[in-house]
């Protein structure tokens, strides 16, 4: 038995030799931010698990953009260059790949990310290598890293707006309806805040497991209460059976509609539009939003992949880079507390509008839009902020959230 | 020079190149992720015994991983929160530190739990199975839908354990900051080191009586109950050692890689780990070991060429390594050479046992 177990120690043997020969073409060879004639930049969303329908598109705008800024001239006279890598849907993955994109490519910044998980695991890793991380998605706010720049919105551009629409139209009794994750549960606390402060009454508040299908129940439970409206921040593919399930409830958008905030023009396609034609839904950009950049914005993503929509998520990671890029060009170098002096207070017109960021939160100022479903799977807006909405992540500028954080 | 002599020449050679040769060969950040390898390598060293040895199937060792990930990150969050509440609390809407964080505020007792909760939950599960005698694919179920619900409860209870996201953003790991490069470094070797010793500790259980009689139970449980013995004793404490070696694994790895969520402990990275034991060779501890770390390291370098297909050929390496090599990578290498020793010893007249049957092939 001794004998033979030598032959354990010699496979044991090989595997540091395995292991270096791997790592030593691939050791510290990046110069800081891209070698001579480029900068290097990282692009970081889930191209594997469930994650990777929604993120896919995202990256896509994102090297759109990147190539548009190239098209331009570049930055500082540097072509930028893109490292992509993939978050897998998995959180410290995506921790792990931004300390790949940091330490080893040296990337001078990363546009990345779509779950607030995602983003809370990603934290500390771009906060302690003091890199910046660019974040595109809506997201439940409470939250301002000096090392993220978040262009989605915050809860105060995005969610309020969405209850704002729902009390002008009359909703007093709400029943809110979520994944079982940190979005939802922050969101509908401040929901609750909103509505004990206006005069509104909450029904009752489920959550299902993330990537749960099962949802006759729950519509029994929401239907047997009559609520005038739903507040729905279910994520994924949970929203296809919920609203199929509504649908054979009977349930119609006019009498109960369902305000989503996590449904844009990508997710309709998969949900099916017979579905949730007429339901609302709060974001800040549509494929139909009307502006000159936006019509250029459709033409050149539809032109690069046939057959596409554009939805607001894909819309923040184009204006990431871009302002990015701004701000890079301001400050004249990729350095990143330059980049993040620079960036305060620059303003483009992007597709959803004028777009300005904020330098004491580094969130931006975004126009909060309220739209319809149609039946061609597009949204139309029905209301709108009218100006962009300054960003407030902690809520402060509003007495009734102030018990929040 | 004794084949004994030749084993250990061999192991410090293994060990001089984790220990001096990696180091000073890995940039900071690539030792870091082989830090990540070998955490995940002392949760399948912990497979390789009860499973390899004991012939306990167990698909739920991200369970014990967690256990032992959530102990040492209750801890940090509560230090480094200072008497506040932790974060996601605050976020959760969670006003007063619940009960269960409250002994978690002592470094002595979190540690004690890294080890000692994930073998007190082995043995309850233990005595209760084994006991009943619910073996193979009974057992493999049990143990992963132990894994999903575990999970699942994680979500649930977000104002107590942070829900998805689960613990991250660590300031202060026992005095150093935890994602400074020294401090990496130190972890590197720390966790190198118990990796080694836990190694030496189970190749000596192996070794010893108890070792011949977990083989006994995984080839004939009855036939060793009608010896006298107690199977389900054995099989016990046999799970309860693999599920410590899990949560002090998961305990390393918080450190190392700076957060602890159930993504890490779900059905799918428990059976991860065991196909990686699978195909570095179950029958054999280093095999777990090197399974680990070669099929992490293989998912890290291939993800970053081609993102997304690691998938489908880590599928296809398990499909091949069951059909083809049932033995794992070791079982190929022991094949191998005891070809050779046959071609060498029909020769030499000096044959070794051919044909040696798996079950004996277990190392001392």
């Amino acid at each position: 038995m001794r004998k033979r177990s030598l032959r354990y120690w010699a496979s044991l043997a090989v595997l540091p030799a395995v292991l270096l020969t791997g790592c030593g073409d691939s050791g510290d060879s990046g110069a800081a931010a891209g070698d001579g004639n480029t900068i290097k930049v990282g692009i970081l969303h889930s191209l594997s698990g469930t994650m990777a329908i929604s993120e896919v598109t995202v990256a896509n705008a994102e090297k759109m953009a990147v190539e548009e800024v190239n098209a331009a001239g570049g930055v500082l006279g540097k072509k930028v260059e893109i490292v992509q890598e993939d978050g897998a849907s998995d959180w410290p993955t995506f921790a792990q790949k931004a300390q790949k994109l940091i330490k080893k490519d040296k990337v001078a910044a990363v546009f990345g990310g779509w779950t607030s998980a995602s983003r809370k695991a990603m934290l500390p890793v771009f906060e302690r290598n003091r890199a910046l991380l660019w974040y595109p998605v809506q997201y439940e706010g409470l939250e301002s890293s000096p090392y993220i720049f978040y262009t989605g919105a915050t809860t105060n551009q995005q969610i309020v707006p969405g209850l704002d629409y729902l009390k002008e139209k009359g909703a007093k009794r709400i029943f809110l309806v979520g994944s079982d994750y940190v979005f939802p549960r922050t969101a509908n606390k401040i929901i609750k805040a909103y509505a004990a402060a206006n005069g509104m009454q909450i029904l009752g508040e489920e959550y299902t497991p993330l990537g749960h299908t099962e949802y006759s129940t729950l519509v029994n439970k929401v239907v047997a209460a009559k609520p005038d409206a739903v507040f729905n921040t279910l994520n994924g593919d949970s929203n296809v059976s919920f609203f199929k399930q509504l649908k054979s409830a009977g349930v119609t958008a006019d009498e109960m509609p369902v305000m989503s905030v996590s449904i844009a023009e990508e997710e309709v396609k998969g949900i099916g539009v017979a579905n949730i034609v007429g339901h609302p839904v709060a974001w800040n950009y549509y494929q139909t939003t009307e502006s000159a950049a936006n019509d250029e914005f459709v033409r050149a993503f539809q032109a690069r992949h046939r057959g596409a929509v554009t939805s607001d998520p894909m819309e923040a990671g184009y204006n990431a880079v871009h302002l990015w890029a701004a701000a890079v060009k301001k400050a004249g170098t990729t350095d990143v507390e330059a980049v993040k002096k620079a960036a305060a207070g620059i303003s483009l017109d992007l597709p959803e509008g004028k777009v300005t960021v904020d330098g004491g939160n580094q969130h931006v100022y975004k126009t909060a839009r309220i739209g319809v479903i149609q039946p061609d799977g597009l949204i139309k807006e029905v209301w709108s902020s009218d100006e962009p909405i300054k960003p407030d992540p902690y809520l402060k500028t509003y007495p009734w959230a102030s018990g929040l954080s | 020079m004794s084949e004994r002599v030749r084993g250990y020449a061999l192991f410090a050679t293994v060990a001089l190149l984790l220990l001096v040769v990696a180091p000073l060969a890995l940039p900071a950040f690539r030792l870091d992720e082989l830090a990540k390898y070998l955490c995940l390598a002392i949760a399948a060293l912990g497979i390789g015994l009860a499973w390899g040895q004991g012939g306990m199937l167990t698909l739920g060792q991200g369970v014990f991983f967690g256990l032992g990930g959530y102990a040492m990150g209750m801890y940090l969050k509560l230090h480094d929160a200072g008497g506040d509440l932790p974060d996601f609390m605050v976020w959760s809407g969670v006003e007063r530190l619940p009960a269960l964080w409250q002994p978690f505020g002592n470094p002595v007792v979190a540690l004690a739990a890294v080890v000692l909760v994930p073998v007190a939950v082995a043995v309850l599960l233990g005595a209760l199975v084994f006991r009943r005698r619910v073996r193979g694919a009974y057992f493999a179920i049990l143990s992963q839908a132990l894994a999903a619900a575990f999970v699942i409860l994680l979500v649930g209870q977000q104002g107590l354990t942070g829900g998805t996201n689960g613990l991250t953003n660590f300031y202060d790991f026992f005095g150093r900051d935890p994602e400074a490069e020294s401090t990496q470094r130190t972890m590197y070797f720390v966790v190198a080191g118990v990796l080694g010793v836990l190694y030496l500790l189970a190749r000596q259980l192996v070794g010893s009586r108890f070792g011949r009689l977990l083989v006994a139970v995984r080839d004939g449980e009855d036939r060793v109950r009608f010896l006298g013995y107690d199977p389900a004793l054995v099989k016990t404490v046999t799970f309860a050692i693999s599920a410590g070696m899990a949560g002090l694994a998961g305990a390393l790895f918080v450190p190392v890689v700076g957060i602890i969520s159930p993504s890490l402990l779900g059905v799918v990275p428990s059976l991860e780990l065991v196909v990686a034991v699978a195909v570095g060779g179950r029958y054999a501890l280093a095999g777990a070991i090197l399974g680990a770390v070669v099929m992490n390291y293989a998912k890290t370098s291939f993800s970053e060429e081609w993102a997304g297909g690691w998938l489908y050929l880590q599928g296809a390496l398990f499909i091949l390594v069951m059909t083809l090599a049932p033995k794992g990578a070791v079982g190929l290498y022991q094949q191998a050479r005891d070809a050779l020793a046959r071609r060498r010893g029909a020769s030499a007249a000096a044959v070794e046992k051919p044909g040696v049957a798996v079950k004996e092939e277990v190392p001392a």
